[in-house]
């Protein structure tokens, strides 16, 4: 029988990567927040491979940790190994990436929710929303119990209508054998809400001690791990290796062999699968020619005998797994402790959600995460954090918090979701983001923990420190433009040993540090140390900044630019109908997608740059109407 | 609302009449003008006042055109901006040249409409008006997108997407050196590797603007080719058009010293009567040109004007052009009716076959009207298939070729300061997206295609 369970602020459904995010911010704007998981032992849970960050998404956790989020603090303290990637790159497109312990992150991750004040942790299968005139107003459990909230936020990842396939085996399942969650998805129909069908896959997990690492190579974590939080001031330093193998003709020959086995190439699947992730499968037959593929041997966590076969993701049937694994070196006895499995799930038409990640059918009802057609821990948590912001805001009576472009990897996703869609799960890649000069790792605390302090997501002791490194900052980059350094016999010295060209006349300090082979650290013994004792934080900034000032300053012209559009808002009541003039394929996208600014409408596919100067006058006409009345 | 930029456009209809106008609105019209004027400073006459000058190239102090600047100060201006007008008088060919060397001094080409929409934007014209500008937007935009992307020559646009598919791979190498940095299967783009990819378009890009500038490849107007045995009239039909039109006509020079191109327009179609060389000469030596001759003319040309001679029977050579026509589109001229009948009309009617015929006499200037009417109809119905029409968006290119340039010339002088090749391929990236421009493809998800077709990534 139903039950009245309680009323709250906001409701999240589901502690996944998004739901924990999304959770914790509620809960720390104030907002009374429930959460409600299928199974207490599983928050957090990396069903797939053991690491967290890498290009991209690496920037994407320090900039949840910027604005107050918990990925990064959770993943430094659980690491099994930490390594900062693209080193030998540009200041850009660095990023770390850590190997994580996995029950230990989920473990750790639960402990830190049951300390949240305001956030009440339970278990629980959400079979239907509670929706009033068309609104969102609670949910309701499979054991009648109904909790009441004007704000929901579903992060029900691959759950909904989840199907694994091993072979010619198929079985209703979310990932790792979880329960499934079928009503919802029958549920969100009804409402209207599109859905489409996704698939991705997992490789098998096969037992450390039945691998010859003696014939793998070693891959050793960095010898000063960094951490993703800006919080963060203990570092492991006991980590653990991964290893690197190959694939080759004779694995290839039994995988070509067993095509027809596999339930992705048996017509079994239907849905989408991501590019970016092939299976082992795809690669063998995409890519004919290629005589071997890289494996790497990932440990799931330091108290386990488990190891993630990165590289080998599979929907062959366990005895071709077995064979498949045994002929790569390494392997020859490896035992499989799970296989390998592809995985179908619902994920929602990302484009019926405002930027807010509201859903504009249902008010009140916000979707994060992998439901939402990503694929990736952290692209669920950069959602996660802001969806639970915006549903406290919208509880609180606030205008919405929306990151554009030009501000953050989580903003660019956000903008891509929901102004274009996407036909497989999305991956966030640098090459999406036009302004990746401006969204590095380094400065992701420069560019939103301001954000995070306005929102009440960051304490005011690391605001503080925050302000006196922005502080620190600016006045070192204004010292090197106020030096000048002499062409005097031992700065001629110095400049040779670096194999620079001496100097014909003075020049700035900063202009010296904008040649590619001087370092900041040289010219501190050029022109001595600042008065104050600068962090080595402060010190990469000062260098990145200068350095490349001139490419910073292109990126921010066309960032201006691109904002000139973003300003011009497009009020939500606008009739595309009544506009004469728009090409009806630019009328029918714009109804859907709803843009909130002329920006957002312009980068709508089928959207033409006539249609956005019809739209212009058009909102312009509306404008002068109003003053006029 | 104040726009920042100027905007610049050819704003006399395509080809009509004597004087083409290049009208520039924005913060920058005068100084723009200015830069590219020889005469009285710009910057410090009157408003609304006309000035005699002349249009010298800054780049090579060349003498393009001599014009009349007419000066408006915002903001009692059609636009509310700062307008300038450049009136020139040498046809289709200096007219593009003037507007492509307002481009080259900052000036943004305007998108179709742009100027109405300005006037309104700035407050110009009221609320009522607003939805005429709005049709006009799309009626004027339509048209000229049909027409740029027609007009883009076959072998301009595959070489651009040549140079693009180069540079995606480049782009595509170096996305996948960041995004997969264990990924080992491809080298690590080099520095020198990027250079030599770079080097390579460039020099495209600037062989392409040189014959650019040479009208090969972008050209203007219909080509016309006018066809006849000696002595049926050709020189008289040039002359016909040439006077009856007033254009001035303008000397081209290509690759060969003798080959002169002419501009008429026709009711305001531009036409390019090709390979003419020989008829303005005399007639004794021009009349030598026979068929083979003409079949050079015909390969060249998007639409044939056959001269017959009502005076004299048909003869094979006659027949002959008629069956190398066949295929074409061509208008029948059936000269000299001044003079006695002898021609077999019926047979040409027959031989014709559904073609035009005209009947003239040029000596006695009848049957022009005809003709041009018929040119007119045949246009606008679309028969002739013009490759290339709109300077406007002859301009364009140019302008987007050189946009191109100079992204890929500060990719270059990144390459050579050693910067990280992430940081030289922002500009390699932005060549990339004007060469797009150019032939209408845009960025969308090319490169991540591209990510996916061309490397195996795993994790």
């Amino acid at each position: 029988m139903q039950y009245d369970a309680g009323h709250y602020d906001v409701i999240v459904i589901g502690a996944g990567h998004a739901g924990c995010e999304a959770g914790v911010a509620a809960a720390r704007m104030g907002a009374k927040t429930l959460m409600l998981t299928l199974n207490l032992d599983m928050i957090a849970f990396m069903p797939c491979n053991p690491s967290i960050g890498g290009p991209a998404k690496g920037i994407v956790v320090r900039e949840i940790d910027a604005l107050g989020g918990v990925m990064g603090k959770v993943i430094d303290k659980t690491y099994i190994q930490m390594r900062m990637l693209n080193t030998s790159k540009g200041p850009a497109v660095q990023a770390l990436r850590a190997q994580a312990d996995k029950a230990l992150y989920s473990e750790e991750m639960k402990k830190l929710l049951e300390n949240e004040e305001n956030l009440t942790l339970k278990q629980g299968m959400v079979d239907r929303l509670i929706i009033e005139d068309g609104v969102c107003k609670g949910v309701i459990t499979e054991t009648k119990a109904a909790y009441y909230a004007p704000a929901v936020i579903m992060t029900t990842g691959t759950f909904m209508r989840g199907k694994v396939l091993i072979g010619d085996l198929e079985y209703e399942s979310g990932p790792n054998n979880q329960r499934v969650s079928v009503k919802l998805s029958e549920h969100l129909e009804e409402l209207g809400l599109r859905l489409v069908r996704f698939k991705t896959g997992t490789p098998p997990r096969v037992n450390s001690k039945s691998i010859d690492y003696s014939k793998t190579e070693i891959q050793q974590g960095d010898d000063k791990p960094q951490g993703f939080s800006y919080e963060t001031t203990e570092f492991i330093t006991d980590q653990i290796p991964c290893w690197l193998t190959y694939t080759n003709e004779e694995t290839h020959k039994i995988i070509d062999e067993n095509l027809s086995l596999s339930s992705m190439y048996s017509g079994m699947t239907k849905g989408a699968g991501p590019r970016y992730c092939p299976s082992i499968e795809d690669k063998i037959v995409r890519f004919h020619d290629k005589p071997r593929h890289q494996v790497f041997l990932e440990p799931e966590g330091r108290d386990t005998d488990e190891v993630y076969v990165q590289g080998m993701s599979t929907s062959l049937p366990e005895s071709i797994q077995n064979k498949m694994l045994q002929t790569i070196p390494g392997l020859e006895n490896a035992e499989i402790m799970r296989a390998g499995y592809a995985i179908e799930y619902d994920a929602i038409v990302p484009t019926q959600l405002w930027p807010t990640l509201e859903t504009k059918q249902v008010p009140g009802l916000f979707t994060a995460g992998q439901v939402n057609g990503t694929s990736g821990y952290e692209e669920a948590a950069g959602q996660g954090i802001i969806a639970g912001i915006n549903a406290a805001l919208k509880v609180l009576g606030k205008e919405p918090f929306i990151l554009d472009r030009s501000q953050a990897y989580i903003g660019v996703m956000i903008d891509d979701l929901v102004t274009k869609g996407t036909r497989e799960p999305y991956r966030l890649l640098t090459s999406r983001a036009e302004y990746r000069l401006l969204l590095r790792h380094d400065n992701a605390d420069l560019r939103l923990t301001e954000l995070g302090h306005q929102l009440g997501l960051i304490s005011e002791e690391r605001y503080q420190r925050f302000i006196t490194k922005k502080e620190l900052i600016e006045q070192e980059v204004q010292r090197l433009y106020d030096v000048i350094i002499k062409p005097d016999e031992e700065v001629q010295d110095k400049l040779r040993q670096v194999q620079s060209t001496p100097l014909k006349d003075a020049v700035r300090a900063s202009n010296l540090l904008k040649r590619p082979e001087i370092s900041y650290e040289l010219i501190e013994k050029l022109i001595g140390s600042s008065n104050a004792d600068l962090p080595d934080d402060v010190k990469e900034q000062v260098e990145i900044q200068v350095k490349y000032e001139g490419y910073i300053k292109k990126a921010n012209e066309q960032v201006k630019k691109m904002l000139k559009l973003e300003s011009k808002k497009i009020p939500h009541n606008i009739d595309y109908d009544a506009i004469s003039g728009l090409s009806t394929e630019a009328r029918e996208r714009l109804k859907k997608v709803r843009p909130l600014s002329v920006g957002q409408a312009s980068r709508t596919s089928g959207v033409t740059p006539s249609d956005i100067s019809i739209l212009i006058v058009y909102l312009e006409q509306g404008r002068i109407a109003r003053v006029a009345n | 609302m104040n726009h920042e930029d100027t905007i610049t456009a050819i704003s006399t209809p395509i080809g009509e009449g004597a004087i083409g106008i290049v009208r520039i609105s924005g913060p920058q019209a005068i100084a723009i003008s200015n830069q590219i004027y020889q005469g009285k400073d710009l910057t410090k006459v009157d408003s609304h006042t006309i000035h005699y000058g002349k249009i010298i190239d800054p780049r090579t102090d060349e003498l393009v055109e001599e014009v009349f600047v007419s000066v408006f100060k915002a903001p009692k201006t059609y636009t509310r901006e700062d307008i300038v007008e450049i009136n020139c008088h040498g046809g289709i060919v200096s007219v593009n040249r003037v507007l492509e060397l307002v481009l080259s001094q900052g000036a943004r080409l305007a998108e179709p409409g742009e100027f109405t929409k300005r006037a309104f934007l700035n407050g110009r014209i009221d609320l009522s008006q607003a939805e005429a500008v709005m049709d006009l937007i799309r009626a004027k935009t339509d048209k000229a997108m049909n027409v740029a992307l027609s007009q883009i020559d076959g072998r301009l646009s595959k070489l651009i997407k040549n140079l693009r598919q180069k540079l995606l791979e480049v782009i595509a190498h170096v996305e996948v050196n960041i995004d997969y940095p264990e990924y080992d299967d491809v080298e690590e783009m080099s520095h020198e590797m990027m250079r030599t990819n770079t080097k390579e378009v460039h020099a495209e890009i600037n062989k392409l603007l040189a014959v650019a500038k040479q009208g090969k490849i972008i050209r203007e107007g219909i080509a016309t080719g006018i066809i006849g045995r000696p002595n049926v009239g050709k020189s008289s039909l040039m002359n016909a058009l040439v006077q009856e039109t007033k254009a001035i006509v303008t000397e081209i020079p290509g690759t060969t010293r003798d080959t002169i191109e002419e501009y008429v327009n026709v009711r305001g179609i531009p036409l390019r009567l090709i390979d003419t060389a020989g008829i303005r000469e005399t007639d004794d030596v021009v009349e030598q040109i026979g068929v083979d001759k003409a079949k050079k003319v015909l390969a060249d040309s998007d639409l044939i004007l056959f001269v017959l001679n009502y005076n004299e029977p048909l003869t094979d050579e006659d027949l002959a052009l008629f069956e190398a026509i066949e295929e074409l589109e061509a208008i029948i001229i059936v000269n000299k009716t001044d003079l006695p009948r002898k021609i077999d009309l019926e047979k040409v009617n027959k031989l014709a076959k559904g073609k035009p015929i005209i009947t003239t006499s040029l000596k006695e200037e009848e049957g022009i009207d005809d003709l041009e009417e018929t040119i007119t109809n045949l246009f606008f119905s679309g028969e002739i298939d013009h490759n290339d029409l709109t300077y406007v968006s002859n301009a364009r290119h140019i302008q987007l070729l050189n946009e191109a340039k100079q992204a890929l010339e500060d990719a270059m002088e990144s390459i050579e300061m050693n910067m990280p090749l992430d940081i030289v391929q922002i500009d390699v990236t932005r060549t990339w997206e004007f060469l797009g421009e150019i032939i209408g493809e845009t960025a969308s998800d090319q490169l991540i295609d591209q990510l996916f077709s061309q490397f195996c990534l795993g994790k």
